[in-house]
């Protein structure tokens, strides 16, 4: 039987996540095919307009990666992103969106490892919950 | 003598305040029945179905509809309407964005007919008959409309040339679109015809409004006085303003009740309860993870107040089936 692929739809910030993520690929770590990247100039750019725009257009989950707590290019968007993310994770929950399907960590550019891991725990959680019937 | 123009208005899913709101015209009513004659009004005029049916198609020159869409009648007379009107216009916020009546889309059509005709406390129904499009009584065949899964915003089933919001618009507006449509100097087709920028840039309290918001709790009005003349974000009690379409007048404001959202989102926003989210979020002055837990705790029902009008017309349109 073939196995659920979840889409997994990325927000990556631009100074730290997605150098990490090119860091794990420069390094040849092997992380699932699930991941649909999209690169941001601060996790603080994702706008939960994106979020729910993803989730309707078929993600089945989203993740958005920002810089650690205090290590923001542009000293907090981060915690924007966090105020955000917490609001949103709630509302989902309404919608008949479980709050697994949206994770928010935090990723810097040397975290190689951490990316993957984060990225495969996310892709399990989702096999998990199965796909997001529309 | 030349024939005046044509007008028609409708009603779908509503509660009738649209209506209320062009009686509301008072004297300026005589404005345009000079200009035009009401052809079609269910509400103040005895027109039939027929009636409608008779005229040629684009003979209308332009028909306000108000009311969200979810019955098959509806949607009937919203096409057939189209049909005969060379303008339609969606006319208040439920037309416009699904309205109140859209958050019955956090819910399953079957659920909504269950809590109307089983469960609600007043209501006596030992055999569980629920409304059919097709039913036998005392051996005649009755017909009802039938009751969609979703409720949709009036461009959902229909092309809308111009949209009027607000619940329900000001008298104001709904003059000068319909005197707009018959002088024909309306502007780009798709437009809302009220402000294009927010309510909180024309907003009356703008002045007491700091330039960085911070708080560490929302209040609801229930829990506290606030100060009349002051900024309401300003005294952590939720305003939708930053994130609605002005050109209401500000009418809620100077009633001494923060903005609920009802003339909807502004061009550039798709989606305004995501909007409303982001800006409200970014207001909280803290970093802990647990203290934002809480702070957002203090929104009992965050979803049934940020899209309060526009839930039917929003990216996700309800909740999901799964």
């Amino acid at each position: 039987m073939n196995r659920f692929e979840p889409i997994i739809v990325g927000f990556l910030c631009n100074w730290c996540a997605y150098e990490g993520a090119d860091a794990a690929g420069r390094a040849r770590k092997p992380y699932p095919v699930n991941l649909r990247v999209i690169r941001v100039l601060c996790s603080g750019r994702t706008d939960p307009q994106f979020v729910l725009e993803a989730f309707k257009e078929g993600a089945d989950g989203v993740l958005i990666l920002g810089c650690h707590p205090g290590e923001c290019h542009y000293k907090e968007g981060n915690f924007h992103t966090l105020k955000r993310y917490i609001m949103l994770r709630k509302m989902l929950m309404q919608f008949g969106i479980e709050e697994d399907r949206l994770r928010l960590d935090w990723i810097s550019a040397s975290e190689r490892d951490r990316f993957v891991e984060v990225v495969s725990e996310m892709v399990e959680r989702v096999r998990e919950l199965g796909p997001l019937v529309r | 003598m030349t024939e005046k123009p044509k007008i028609a208005l409708y009603w779908c899913s509503s509660c009738g305040g649209c209506e209320e709101s062009v009686v509301d015209l008072a004297e300026d009513i005589l404005t345009v029945s000079e200009m035009a004659d009401i052809v079609f009004w269910p509400v103040a005029l005895d027109f039939k179905y027929k009636d409608v049916e008779a005229l040629n198609d684009g003979e209308i020159a332009a028909t306000l509809i108000n009311g969200a869409v979810r019955m098959d009648e509806q949607e009937e007379m919203a096409k057939l309407l189209r049909r005969k009107s060379q303008l339609v216009m969606a006319h208040g916020a439920c037309a416009h964005l699904g309205g109140v009546p859209g958050l019955a889309n956090f819910f399953e059509r079957q659920d909504v007919l269950d809590r109307s005709y089983k469960e609600v406390p007043t209501v006596k129904n030992p055999e569980g008959t629920l409304p059919e499009v097709q039913s036998v009584a005392h051996g005649r065949e009755l017909e009802l409309s039938g009751f969609h899964d979703r409720v949709r915003a009036l461009d959902q089933v229909v092309d809308v040339d111009y949209y009027i919001p607000g619940c329900p618009p000001t008298p104001e507006l709904i003059r000068d679109a319909i005197i707009m449509a018959l002088e024909g100097r309306l502007p780009p087709k798709g437009s809302v015809l009220a402000e294009k920028k927010a309510l909180c840039d024309t907003c009356p309290r703008r002045d007491s409004r700091p330039e960085r918001l911070r708080i560490k709790e929302f209040k609801r009005l229930h829990q506290t006085e606030w100060d009349p003349e002051k900024c309401f974000l300003n005294q952590a009690l939720i305003c939708l303003g930053p994130a609605t379409r002005g050109g209401c007048m500000a009418r809620c404001i100077h009633a001494n009740m923060p903005c609920r959202g009802c003339f909807g989102p502004t061009d550039d926003v798709r989606d305004q309860g995501a909007k409303s989210l982001s800006f409200l979020a970014s207001m909280i002055d803290s970093k802990d993870e647990k203290e934002l837990e809480r702070i957002a705790d203090s929104i009992p029902d965050p979803a049934g107040l940020f899209y309060r009008y526009s839930l039917a017309s929003s990216l996700l349109k309800g909740k999901i089936p799964g």
